[in-house]
């Protein structure tokens, strides 16, 4: 089966439906699926929920979906980046789901895992805890959150092969995984796709079973927060 | 006069706070004055976890050496050490909550004398998440809280009821401010230590909760 795809408006097509629940990469601006973002974007597609840690920022990431009104909810657990992410809240215009990361993190790889619900200490006490299954455990309490399961996974890689396994860069992994994992249907952008063989099967991060459509492209790749130290002069 | 009281500068409550740690212990530094307790371990042999998906979390890279693809949990660009390693956000957050992380250092807004944590948002101002600080709460094996004993307006944080919406609900073990160290113990807040120049009732003056 061919996996390896020409462009990521080519790996989207005939995967968009309007008012679908995706599950994005990414943490900040790191190892976020910019070529398929650009594509969502170009494909029209609307009322999407979008599963991914953060927002992105004003222009470059989540928030160009969030620009052109595309996105109808976001479940994130940090957005504090993102001018216009925050006027569409504020105004009603754009729902919010907080969860804690750890939380997101896990929901992503319940949903993969085929593991519809699960106990956590996280949130009990807070807001996040209202409404939810209560339930104790050797003496201590934890609440219920569920698993999700995303009609699309799109994701960013550093290598890929032709079958799909990948292998992520430093902090880029990220949410990947689990992102990768809880969809019907994985699209993953990479920056070199190499032949299968080339990569060592001990050093696999992702296996390509979870990986369905594969493009390369050139990456921005934008840093956030440039932070850097002077070289000693001792 | 409580507000005349100075006591420990941020980099003094910084050092304050890496004496908490002790060798071999794997640790998660919070932004703002945590993040300077890295300056402070010494020759302890304390490995910094970034809940992003790293153990082993280098200094600020010299410029022109920056990686988009290595950056902490503030998304500032870092670099990583021999003993570095990378892993997914699930298996970040699986070494929190399971207990794997000895302890974080953390900022707050206000801690409860029963160890309640708010610190992720203040109703009606700008809410941007609580990011991992729930998890971390909930999961590590210590938390250390790093904060100012006052706010701006000089009043209290540390309360005998947190009015903020909480992060973690008696979660927090130590609490180390300008003015001095406190323990949350099973009847109540217990002073540890004070400040440089601060006594007992300067302590007592400046918090709203009952230190017992």
């Amino acid at each position: 089966m061919k996996k390896v795809y020409g462009s990521a408006s080519e790996a989207l097509d005939g995967l968009l439906q309007d008012g679908m629940l995706i599950a994005a990469g990414g943490f900040g601006l790191c190892g976020i699926p910019e070529l398929l973002i650009d594509a969502l974007v170009a494909s029209g597609v609307k009322d999407l929920t979008v599963a991914s840690n953060n927002a992105g920022v004003d222009d470059f990431g989540l928030g160009k979906l969030l620009a052109t009104r595309q996105i109808k909810k976001m479940i994130s657990s940090y957005v504090g980046e993102n001018a216009e992410f925050m006027r569409q809240y504020l105004s009603g215009e754009l729902e919010l789901e907080f969860n804690p990361q750890g939380t997101l993190a896990e929901r992503m790889r319940a949903g993969g895992a085929g593991i519809p619900g699960f106990y956590t200490k996280t949130g009990v006490g807070t807001v996040i805890a209202e409404g939810k299954d209560h339930r104790d455990f050797n003496g201590e309490t934890y609440i219920m959150e569920e698993g999700i399961f995303a009609d699309l996974s799109i994701i960013k890689a550093w290598k890929a092969d032709d079958t799909g396994n990948l292998i992520f860069r430093k902090t880029a992994r990220n949410f990947n995984p689990p992102a990768a994992m809880c969809g019907k249907v994985c699209v993953a952008e990479v920056e070199e796709i190499v032949p299968r063989g080339s990569i060592d099967p001990d050093l696999i991060h992702l296996p390509g079973i979870y990986v369905h459509r594969i493009i390369q492209g050139p990456h921005e790749k934008r840093i956030e927060q440039r932070t850097v130290r002077q070289k000693e002069s001792a | 006069m409580p507000s005349s009281i100075k006591g420990w500068d941020r980099n003094q409550m910084a050092a304050r706070a890496a004496q908490e740690l002790e060798d071999g212990m794997y640790v998660n530094l919070g932004i703002g004055i945590p993040t300077l307790v890295a300056n402070y371990v010494g020759d302890k042999d304390i490995t910094l976890q970034s809940e992003n998906g790293m153990l082993g979390m280098g200094p600020f890279p010299f410029e022109g050496e920056e990686d988009a693809d290595l950056i902490n949990a503030g998304k500032q660009t870092i670099t990583e050490l021999n003993r570095t390693s990378y892993f997914d956000s699930a298996t970040s957050f699986g070494m929190i909550r399971g207990g794997k992380i000895a302890a974080a250092i953390l900022g707050a807004m206000e801690v409860s004398e029963r160890g309640d944590l708010a610190n992720w948002m203040i109703p009606g101002k700008l809410v941007k998440g609580m990011g991992g600080a729930m998890d971390l709460v909930a999961g590590v094996g210590r938390v250390i809280v790093v904060m100012d004993h006052t706010n701006k307006h000089g009043e209290s944080k540390v309360l005998r009821d947190c009015t903020l919406p909480l992060t973690g609900k008696g979660v927090v073990d130590r609490i180390i401010t300008n003015l001095g160290v406190l323990d949350v113990t099973v009847n109540g807040l217990s002073l540890v230590e004070c400040a440089d120049g601060v006594t007992r009732q300067d302590i007592i003056g400046a918090t709203e909760a009952l230190i017992v």
